[in-house]
């Protein structure tokens, strides 16, 4: 394996594993997720296409990979919030740690196409174009997956303006009453 | 009738479903530029959590297991 390519997909694998886990929902298999998508690929070096985007290039392998064994098991280990738990010992010091647990929750519970969507965009990075090349699908569904994410979101957190992503206490009070 | 509360009354007990779900209201909310921001921030932070992990040894290895065995065998 030339040097630069092992370089190239080194340098992906930090946000191939927050992808994984987004999709997983749980650290581990999100590990091994990542861990069958390296193997892939490097079994299929050839057909990647030198001067084109290797992220997105592995990102479309473990995708697919996910598609095809993964979600179908994904019952079966509901565990997700606690293995994020454990991997997030920390958060910024802006978000209010109630609020931040309430964010995670509800991401679990978006539809997989658009959570997908919405990760790819917004945090990792890619564009519509290439998020729509990563799913398989035109850029306006891409648009529109990731503007019902939002809305979904926010509605799951029973935000609907600004405001309401009120102090720790306010936020602390509606999780109290929930539980 | 009565759907327009007062904030503060949203967050009492009674209406603290965590689950607000609009059945039947086609009206999809247009979220305001700082919903969409504050939302965006909360995806960053828990996907740059794991991003400032690192690569853990696990795939740094395996990579090297397959470089060693591809080229230079030792």
């Amino acid at each position: 394996m030339d040097d630069s390519v092992r370089k190239a997909v080194l340098a992906a694998v930090p946000s191939l594993r927050a992808f994984a886990i987004s999709l997983c929902g749980n650290v581990d298999r999100a590990d091994d997720l990542v861990q069958e998508t390296l193997l892939r690929a490097l079994a299929n070096i050839d057909s990647f296409q030198p001067g084109t985007n290797m992220s997105a290039w592995l990102f479309t392998i473990l995708r697919n990979h996910f598609r095809s064994e993964y979600r179908k098991r994904r019952r079966e280990v509901e565990d997700g919030e606690g293995h994020y738990a454990e991997t997030l010992k920390s958060q910024p010091d802006q978000i209010g740690q109630v609020e931040f647990r309430e964010f995670r929750e509800a991401l679990a519970q978006l539809p997989a196409d658009q959570r997908e969507a919405l990760v790819l965009v917004g945090a990792s990075g890619f564009s519509y174009e290439e998020a729509a090349h990563i799913c398989g699908c035109a850029v306006g569904t891409i648009k529109s997956r990731v503007n019902r994410a939002r809305t979904r979101l926010a509605e799951l957190m029973g935000i609907e303006s600004a405001e309401e992503f009120g102090p720790d206490q306010q936020t602390r009070a509606v999780l109290a009453s929930g539980e | 009738m009565n759907d327009r509360k007062p904030l503060g009354q949203q967050r009492t007990m009674e209406t603290a479903a965590p689950n607000r779900n609009k059945k039947g209201n086609p009206k999809p909310a247009k979220l305001s530029r700082d919903v969409q921001a504050r939302l965006g921030q909360q995806l960053r932070a828990m996907y740059d959590e794991v991003v400032n992990q690192g690569v853990p040894d696990r795939f740094s290895d395996l990579l090297n297991r397959i470089n060693g065995g591809n080229k230079d065998k030792q």
